[in-house]
């Protein structure tokens, strides 16, 4: 026995791995060759880079940012940095693009979520013909090409259909619709009246976060509930009335209105601008659609049949029950949604919408031959707006998934 | 008394209400007033849209003849107006051109070359679907390796002493299937190597996979595209010359390896740990554990994953529009500006749609049959 005893390490001792089959060594190996493969594959295209950018006289640089760029953008629509032609330089054909990237992703996802949770909703109605016909728009939109959409939205349907000014749809004074694109009132202000709009604006949220606080701390303490909605609605009511009671010859909304063959004023968003929105609209929102249905499904029936044996009824089960879990389920496909939208915005290069990949990567980059450079900041834009979405759906996931056991 | 049986008198019908045609209508249309109202606008709504729609697209529309006089009629004050359907005339004439591109649609002669490929690939694809069929993986793995050189060699010719239709004559739906196919088959190893290597236990490669995947994914592939013919012809010496479907076909194959890999690392994260445990317990090392035990495992769970992107490659091939090529999209928009069928647009686009649509539904509900047929409990 005291034999054996011994005797076992000495069997169980594994055998000497050859360095050559030593995993340390062959991760060592490996990990080496990729770096050298690597390193060979940048050199190799470098030099070619620069050999064929020598060979048509291109030279590599950011010298161009402060040429004056030789050409018009698309549409005069430029809300916070406007091009003259002749006088803007190339960097400020980057930051525009970049604006009307964001603008109409911004736009299309405020648009695109609204419309996807109706029609998300819509698609688990309890009525056949409802639910059918929101199937049939969420199998549509989502099995053809977006850019086929765009192109039928922009080029077969609001271009031939729009009507001439003088014609235009008009929705009251406020929405008006031609071949020039949609035209909404402006806001106006003046003088004291920014001031006067921005303090009870400010003042309003600081209410409606502290009444939230209170609201939940009374919740805890005693139970009682608190119509925190309409208590929060109320509140920016009252600090809308209450700003135009002391400001009110301050503020007014500037209308469109027919001069000649044209409106003039207003807030005018040409007709490619909406048609793009449309299209990208449409589209997202079938997705999401998609994605809020699942969340709901995704919320076992146990759930809100216990809700409803303790007493809370349907408005409740559903507010405090249901939508929480299936928000769960819901936020995170959707965040990517949001995402593939800012991406696909750049289809808007084949309507002729001036984003950044139309008039950077697009129109610029023939100008200069400077395609290096400016497809490395072209990508770079959506690089940035990638990142900062996923560090949005980490931090969500992080604060609201549930915690792993 | 003791002779007394209990009989039960047969059971009354349900009520008339709750039964049959009217039952389902009162349950599924008119089962609340706000359900009623409801029903109400979606009939409404029905009445509005579908029969001008049925209209315009096969009662009141055109596909005789071959000339645009088909499709117009004589208006009210004797003016040649268009008439009031679609005029499927346009989509018949240019049918060859929609399907094969230019060149084939030029050279009638040559068409039977890519009606061929097309009817290979059906031929070919038919056996998958058969259940008692045997040899799939070994056929599956021909129509994926094997079939794009046939395609290749039937639709450019050269291989085969055919005339040449060179891959820039190449154009409509056959340019969308190649670029699509090509897509997927390219990015089908790379992103095996990709989805492996992103969970590798070795920091360079694992984050050099993370890097490359993110890297693609971030972008929108018209970036990639404009990148491809841009930058592409850069970055290799001058004597290397890539076409423009070569250059798309590149950029594409890289774009679609990101997502594939993303597809495939769902795969091999639904794997249990013990089959990893086990390989290694059997002394096989990466390449055997991989081979044998991880991917066959891994690839099933991830065909509805990897079909579901393909889907979207299928659509988005679509964006090569932008750069110039002819495909499917391209042609149908080309041909409706062209001078004699100018105008047709909205025919343009709702053949294109239908064809997308066709195909896209029937591979998602593909998909999603798999899915549930593959679901054998592999998944945690």
């Amino acid at each position: 026995m005291d034999d054996s005893q011994q005797q076992q390490p000495a069997a169980l001792q594994p055998p000497k791995i050859p360095w050559r089959r030593d995993p340390a060594v062959r991760a060592l190996f490996f990990q080496g060759a990729l770096i050298a493969a690597l390193l060979w594959a940048i050199v190799t295209v470098a030099g070619n880079t620069a050999r064929n950018m020598e060979e048509r006289g291109i030279k590599i640089g950011l010298h161009f940012f402060d040429d004056v760029a030789p050409f018009s953008i698309p549409l005069d629509f430029f809300p916070f940095w406007s091009f003259t032609l002749g006088e803007s330089l190339y960097w400020e054909v980057f930051v525009i693009g970049v604006q009307n990237t964001i603008i109409i992703s911004v736009f299309g996802i405020i648009g695109a979520t609204a419309l996807g949770f109706f029609v998300g909703v819509l698609r688990l109605s309890p009525n056949w013909l409802v639910a059918k016909f929101a199937a049939a728009y969420i199998e549509a939109f989502r099995n053809t090409p977006l850019l086929l959409q765009l192109l039928f939205w922009n080029f077969a349907v609001f271009l031939p259909l729009a009507p001439p000014p003088r014609q235009s749809w008009t929705l009251g004074e406020s929405f008006i619709l031609n071949k020039a694109g949609l035209y909404l009132p402006n806001p106006v202000l003046t003088g004291i009246g920014t001031v006067i709009f921005t303090v009870s604006a400010v003042a309003a949220i600081a209410a409606i976060i502290a009444m939230r606080k209170w609201a939940k701390k009374r919740q805890e303490e005693t139970g009682k509930p608190f119509p925190l909605f309409f208590a929060s609605l109320a509140v920016l009511i009252a600090a809308a009335v209450l700003a135009l009671l002391f400001a009110g010859e301050q503020v007014s909304f500037e209308y469109a209105e027919l001069k000649g063959l044209n409106y003039r004023g207003g807030a005018r968003l040409p007709l490619i601008a909406f048609a793009l929105w449309f299209g990208l609209t449409a589209y997202t929102a079938a997705f999401i659609a998609e994605n809020v249905r699942g969340g709901i499904v995704a919320v076992a029936k146990g759930q809100s049949e216990a809700a409803r044996s303790l007493g809370l009824h349907h408005g409740a089960t559903l507010k405090l029950v249901v939508i929480p879990q299936a928000m769960r389920v819901i936020i995170p496909p959707t965040i990517s949604q949001f995402l593939n939208l800012t991406k696909n915005s750049s289809l808007a290069v084949a309507i002729g919408y001036p984003e950044v990949v139309n008039v950077w990567a697009g129109i610029s980059l023939n100008q200069t031959g400077q395609s290096l450079v400016i497809m490395a900041m072209t990508i770079g834009v959506y690089w940035v707006l990638s990142l900062l979405t996923s560090a949005a759906l980490n931090y969500y996931n992080t604060r609201v998934q549930l915690r792993g056991r | 008394m003791a002779g007394a049986v209990f009989t039960p008198i047969a059971a009354r019908p349900a009520p008339a209400a709750t039964v049959g045609a009217l039952g389902w209508v009162r349950a599924n249309l008119l089962s609340s007033p706000i359900n009623a109202l409801l029903t109400l606008a979606a009939l409404y709504f029905a009445w509005k849209v579908i029969p001008p729609s049925l209209d315009w697209l096969f009662f009141n529309a055109t596909i005789s003849g071959g000339t645009v006089a088909e499709c117009k009629t004589a208006g009210e004050d004797g003016l040649i107006v268009d008439a009031p359907g679609a005029c499927w005339t346009f989509v018949k004439v240019r049918f060859l051109q929609l399907m094969f591109g230019l060149y084939y649609s030029g050279n009638l002669d040559q068409v039977w070359r890519p009606v061929l490929m097309f009817a290979l690939f059906v031929g070919l694809m038919i056996p998958l679907f058969v259940r008692s069929f045997r040899k799939k993986l070994l056929l599956g793995a021909f129509i994926v390796f094997g079939f794009p050189f046939v395609a290749y060699a039937l639709v450019h010719g050269e291989w085969l002493g055919l005339p040449v239709a060179d891959t820039d004559q190449w154009g409509g739906f056959m340019l969308t299937f190649f670029l699509a196919s090509v897509g997927i088959v390219g990015a089908l190893p790379l992103g095996i190597l990709f989805a492996l290597g992103r969970r590798s236990q070795m920091p360079v490669i694992r984050a050099f996979c993370i890097f490359y995947i993110e890297m693609w994914r971030a972008a929108p592939l018209i970036t990639v595209l404009y990148m491809a013919s841009n930058l592409l012809p850069l970055f290799f010496p001058s004597e290397v010359d890539f076409d423009k479907v070569a250059r798309a076909m590149i950029g594409i194959t890289l774009f679609q390896s990101a997502y594939t890999a993303e597809a495939i690392r769902g795969g091999l994260q639904a794997l249990d740990r013990g089959q990893f445990e086990a390989a290694d317990a059997l002394g096989f090392g990466f390449w055997k554990k991989s081979g044998l035990v991880v991917l066959p495992q891994a690839l099933k769970i991830s065909i509805p994953g990897i079909v579901n992107s393909f889907i979207e490659l299928f659509k988005d091939t679509t964006l090569v529009l932008i750069i110039g090529l002819f495909d499917l999209l391209n042609m149908a928009e080309t041909a409706s500006r062209s001078p004699e069928w100018k105008g047709y647009d909205l025919e343009a686009y709702v053949f294109t749609a239908s064809v997308f649509f066709v195909f896209c539904f029937g591979m998602s509900k593909y998909s999603q049959a798999l899915e549930r047929k593959l679901h054998t409990g592999h998944a945690r």
